[in-house]
């Protein structure tokens, strides 16, 4: 009976902490309107090319993160959701149309959507944790994320790739389109 | 039965034996400090091994100045030790329960920022940071050592594992001249600043780093 039904080893590792990390690490992924925003900043870096395709990336993550230090403080932002609706509509829109924009629009636009992504999860942070594991998780989550539409935007250099990249953002776009009804009923 | 075998008497009470045994040479539980029962030298390779603030800083302190090329970093190899067992020492000398996870953040963010920007950075200005940063986790790492009976050990155990870290990682950044490296060090660097933005805010809302 031992054997057959043993709780979870967590050799080595501090018990608290794991959790800190892994509930970290599981946050950004825990829902579609994160997850297809993130992987589409991936997808629209990797249609602009360099510099734009690590630009864009590095600056998510810290914008993101000072959302998220808004959230943390009780800082109200008003908008999250439709913020967070919006932002898979125009960044699916963006890359559906191949839109070549100057970098520093391009971050521009990135980053102001950032913001609101960040405030959701700071606000949604569970008590309880490790600050900084947590953190830690939270944003190499979201790194991966940007990591997988980087991977998967590559297939650009082909035609057949092109048309597969504009149809990944038109079904992002759509999906923003129902993140954003569901955020205003 | 075979004549060699032990009874089953004589089983028992070896297991009980032992059972005394461990329970009267078990160590001490000291929460937070890794005990790995080869000494307090191992045990402060290991404290560092296991301490992902430690981790990090050094991390991202090696990075920022392995990117500015060999001079830097050897220089970094000779400061970032130094500053970080003077501190160790105040930590033993006068440890505070106060939490400095403030401080912890605003050093990750830092550093982090630095090393995302990637400017040319002179020399005095890499290592003071690197000297004020590795003075403070130094002072940290200390007061955390304190309670241990061979405090002074351990830090030289970590201070050593903070040496071969810093050559290894500095090493390969230096060495690898490759674009993409330097583009996954920036990007590292974004994720330790913006984990140290996360950090100041955890920081203070509860009042302190758990």
């Amino acid at each position: 009976m031992a054997l057959a039904a043993p709780s979870r080893a967590w050799a080595h590792v501090q018990g608290g902490e794991v959790a800190g990390f892994l509930s970290g690490l599981q946050h950004p992924i825990s829902g579609w309107d994160h997850v297809l925003a993130m992987v589409a900043v991936g997808l629209w870096g990797a249609q602009l090319g360099a510099p734009a395709i690590w630009i864009l990336p590095v600056t998510f993550p810290m914008v993101m993160a000072l959302g998220g230090m808004m959230g943390l403080l009780g800082i109200p932002l008003p908008g999250v959701e439709i913020g967070i609706g919006f932002s898979a509509l125009v960044l699916g829109a963006l890359v559906f149309a191949e839109k070549r924009a100057p970098l520093w629009a391009a971050a521009l636009i990135v980053g102001f959507f950032a913001i609101f992504h960040g405030h959701a999860h700071g606000v949604e942070l569970p008590a309880g944790q490790n600050g900084l594991l947590y953190s830690m998780g939270f944003v190499v989550a979201t790194g991966c994320l940007h990591g997988v539409g980087i991977g998967i935007g590559l297939v650009h250099r082909w035609a057949a790739g092109r048309v597969f990249l504009r149809a990944a953002g038109a079904t992002v776009a759509v999906a923003g389109i129902y993140f954003l009804i569901s955020a205003l009923a | 039965m075979p004549a060699n075998r032990p009874s089953t008497r004589n089983r028992r009470g070896r297991a009980a034996a032992a059972v005394a045994l461990i329970g009267l040479v078990c160590p001490r539980a000291e929460a937070h400090l890794v005990t790995t029962g080869l000494g307090p030298v191992y045990d402060g390779i290991a404290h560092l091994a296991v301490s992902p603030v430690d981790l990090a800083v050094v991390a991202v302190l090696t990075l920022l100045a392995a990117m500015r090329g060999p001079r830097q970093a050897r220089w970094l190899l000779a400061v970032l030790p130094a500053s970080w067992l003077l501190g160790g020492f105040g930590g033993l000398i006068s440890p505070i329960e106060a939490s400095l996870g403030w401080a912890t953040g605003l050093s990750f963010l830092l550093a982090g920022a630095l090393v995302a920007a990637d400017r040319d950075l002179p020399l005095p200005v890499v290592l003071a940071l690197a000297g004020v940063i590795g003075a403070l986790h130094g002072y940290l790492t200390g007061a955390a050592l304190a309670q241990t009976p061979r405090a002074p050990l351990e830090l030289t155990g970590t201070l050593v594992a903070l040496i071969v870290l810093v050559t290894l990682l500095a090493g390969l950044v230096v060495s690898v001249r490759r674009f993409a490296v330097r583009v996954a060090v920036r990007v590292m660097g974004s994720w330790i600043a913006a984990t140290g933005l996360l950090v100041i805010g955890w920081s203070l809302r509860a009042g302190s780093l758990k």
